[in-house]
């Protein structure tokens, strides 16, 4: 069953010159246990598809249409109230981007996660909500005691990993992770990573891995999203996706990424640069950029379908339907 | 591998110095960043405390060579790159510019090098400034250095260096400022700044961690281009492996201020040896998902440069220390032609 089943969904941000239509028909679901990753280039609607999902928009965002069902409740429908108080932090977690600045530099790091247990869970005692901020740095690889530090003692993967034990303090049935390598070193990135995937494996837990990193993708997700323009251009399990990634679009960033092994290829890339979401272009929102363009790329809007017997689903008109 | 007599060692650094011409060289370069104390620290200890951001590196780079720096962040990357074009005063060691001794010029003598040495900084955001035209942007250096006699040839060799970086055509962008483009043309903007007076060797510090996946390929060819186009040497400072081998004949793989291994990019990559770079190696996600790596991840994160750890910088860290480790510093030695490594699992005790 899925956890989340997100339907056709639209945000557009309201500016003075029109509406940037950041997320615009996005379906897509999360099985339970697993673990989807969402790509793509900065301002392709990654990070506002996360905090649609949570009714996080900032002023002037407003979700204009489509469906977000978490466990079964359509959370359109319930008021900011009910989503506080049984969705967020309970249900669904945001780890968000930039774990640098994501902790108040004058609270001691205990104190925040405690906070957060108390605010949701006013039963809890002090001294319980201690105690399981302790065991939840242990969770995530830090001494209880660094508990009562200050985020400025903390290391960048510390505090990446202090945001997870905070995510994690009401015990959410998934995590919504915003971009959680970037602006770490390598090593630290791949400490922080595994400690995701071990956390998925002992918890269960579903996640969203949001990331313009493909290969981060590729080590920690079951199913994978391309999200371009703000919709999603290619979808299916990861294995498929890279072992024969379809639309033109996928094709150019997966080989963009320099490889460690095998011989030395001359980069790919993908010329040009994404469209203006205020005015994006007609049709297929790539045709611009699409070493494959035909007519009628540059008229209608191809629709996501399934190609092949397997889970794998791509717009565009190369690929003819059933 | 561990049974190379000492003869073999020497005899081969001999032949890696002959061969083509050596633009740059760096023998024992180190940089010590002061730490301010309070006035009554000073009273109680006499130790002066300081960041050892490069302690002691050696490398050549020849014309035409890019040769990659690699490592985590607080290596010394960066100061390293910095020193190289003399942007900040090293505390020792020795920095010879095609056979010159230029580690202690001052100023005045150093801006004729300039027009020689050029760098590309790493965000694009930050280093061009955003009340200049690109056009003013890109001439600055030539007037600097007084390269043009008319302004018609200033024009002239801006546009030159516009094409060069492929933001075509020249005249659309010459007279816009660094807010009306993208990231990755205000990196270009940046490239064609360095090459406008065509350098004999540029230092690129993480030149696309800024910039996206898609556009990060496009800036890389074009670097590539650009070094074969003008035969410059370039020093490629980046913490991503995948690009270094990318882009870098030669590499070194820096750890707290030191160079722990250097050589071909094939064998530093390829037959790497020292742990630090074989478990930066691992730590590279794979772009495959039937490849994921099983293995663990290195643990812990690099030390405070302040106090570094002694003997060995990495032994705090690494998985085959032992006590000899602890003690005694590792110096570089040539294990194989053009493949140094600077760990006790490759020397014998003397």
């Amino acid at each position: 069953m899925a956890v989340l089943d997100v339907e056709g969904l639209r945000t557009y941000y309201k500016t003075l010159r029109g509406d940037v239509k950041a997320v615009d028909g996005v379906s897509f679901r999360v099985e339970k246990g697993e673990a989807t990753g969402i790509a793509g280039e900065s301002g392709c609607g990654k990070t506002t598809l996360a905090l649609s999902i949570l009714r996080l928009l900032p002023s002037g965002g407003k979700i204009v249409e489509g469906k977000v069902v978490f466990d079964g409740t359509s959370l359109g429908d319930l008021t900011n109230e009910q989503l506080r108080k049984k969705v967020r932090w309970k249900g669904i977690s945001l780890v968000f981007q930039g774990a640098m600045n994501a902790f108040n530099p004058v609270y001691k790091v205990g104190e925040q996660i405690v906070e957060a247990i108390r605010i949701h869970e006013p039963d809890v005692s002090k001294k319980d909500a201690w105690q399981r901020a302790g065991d939840l740095f242990e969770l995530v690889g830090i001494e209880r005691g660094r508990a009562d530090n200050y985020p400025h003692e903390f290391s960048g993967g510390m505090k990446q990993r202090a945001l997870i034990a905070m995510a994690l303090a009401l015990n959410p049935k998934m995590l919504i992770a915003d971009e959680p390598g970037t602006a770490l070193d390598v090593i630290v990135q791949a400490q922080v990573l595994k400690l995701m995937r071990e956390l998925k494996e002992k918890l269960g837990l579903s996640m969203i891995l949001i990331s313009h990193d493909l290969s981060i993708l590729a080590e920690t997700c079951d199913k994978m999203a391309i999200m371009y323009a703000g919709k999603v251009v290619e979808y299916g399990s990861v294995y498929e996706v890279f072992k024969e990634p379809l639309h033109p679009y996928t094709q150019g960033l997966v080989g963009a990424f320099p490889r460690l092994k095998g011989p030395r290829t001359k980069l790919s890339s993908v010329p040009g640069s994404p469209p203006d979401l205020l005015n994006p272009p007609a049709g297929c929102h790539f045709h611009p950029r699409c070493p494959f363009a035909m007519d009628v790329c540059k008229k209608e809007e191809p629709p996501l379908i399934q190609v092949g017997s397997k889970d794998h689903y791509v717009a565009c008109w190369l690929y003819p339907g059933k | 591998m561990l049974a190379i007599s000492r003869q073999v060692i020497e005899m081969t650094t001999e032949s890696a110095e002959t061969g083509s011409e050596i633009i740059v060289e760096v023998e024992g370069l180190t940089k010590h960043f002061p730490l301010k104390t309070g006035f009554f620290q000073s009273l109680v200890s006499r130790t002066e405390l300081s960041v050892k951001a490069v302690d002691g590196i050696s490398f050549k780079i020849k014309k035409g060579q890019i040769f990659g720096l690699a490592g985590e962040s607080g290596s010394g990357k960066t100061t390293t790159g910095r020193l190289l074009v003399r942007l900040i005063h090293p505390t020792g060691g020795k920095i010879i510019f095609e056979g010159k001794d230029i580690s202690n010029l001052s100023d005045k003598k150093l801006k004729p090098l300039r027009r020689r040495m050029q760098i590309v900084f790493q965000d694009p955001y930050e280093s061009l400034n955003p009340r200049m035209s690109i056009k003013e942007i890109v001439a600055e250096p030539l007037r600097v250095q007084r390269i043009c006699k008319t302004e018609d040839e200033v024009e002239e060799r801006v546009k030159d260096a516009l094409r060069d970086v492929e933001l075509v055509p020249p005249e659309e962008f010459i007279f816009r400022f660094p807010h009306e483009l993208s990231g990755g043309q205000r990196q270009r903007v940046a490239v064609a700044r360095a090459f406008v007076v065509r350098p004999d060797m540029v230092v690129a510090d993480e030149p696309v961690s800024m910039l996206d996946v898609s556009i990060r390929a496009e800036i890389l060819n074009l670097m590539l281009n650009l070094v074969q186009k003008y035969n410059a040497s370039f020093l490629f400072i980046t913490h991503d492996l995948a690009v270094s081998r990318h882009m870098c004949d030669r590499l070194g793989i820096m750890y707290l201020g030191q160079l722990v291994e250097t050589g071909s990019t094939d064998n530093v990559i390829g037959n790497s040896l020292h742990p630090y770079t074989q478990s930066l190696i691992d730590a590279v996600p794979v772009p495959d998902p039937s490849s994921r790596r099983t293995g663990d991840v290195l643990s812990g994160e690099i030390p405070s440069p302040i106090n570094p750890p002694r003997g060995c910088r990495f032994h705090t860290r690494c998985p085959y220390a032992h006590t000899r480790c602890l003690s005694e510093e590792p110096h570089l030695v040539e294990v194989e032609p053009d493949h140094m490594v600077s760990c006790h699992l490759y020397t014998y005790s003397s």
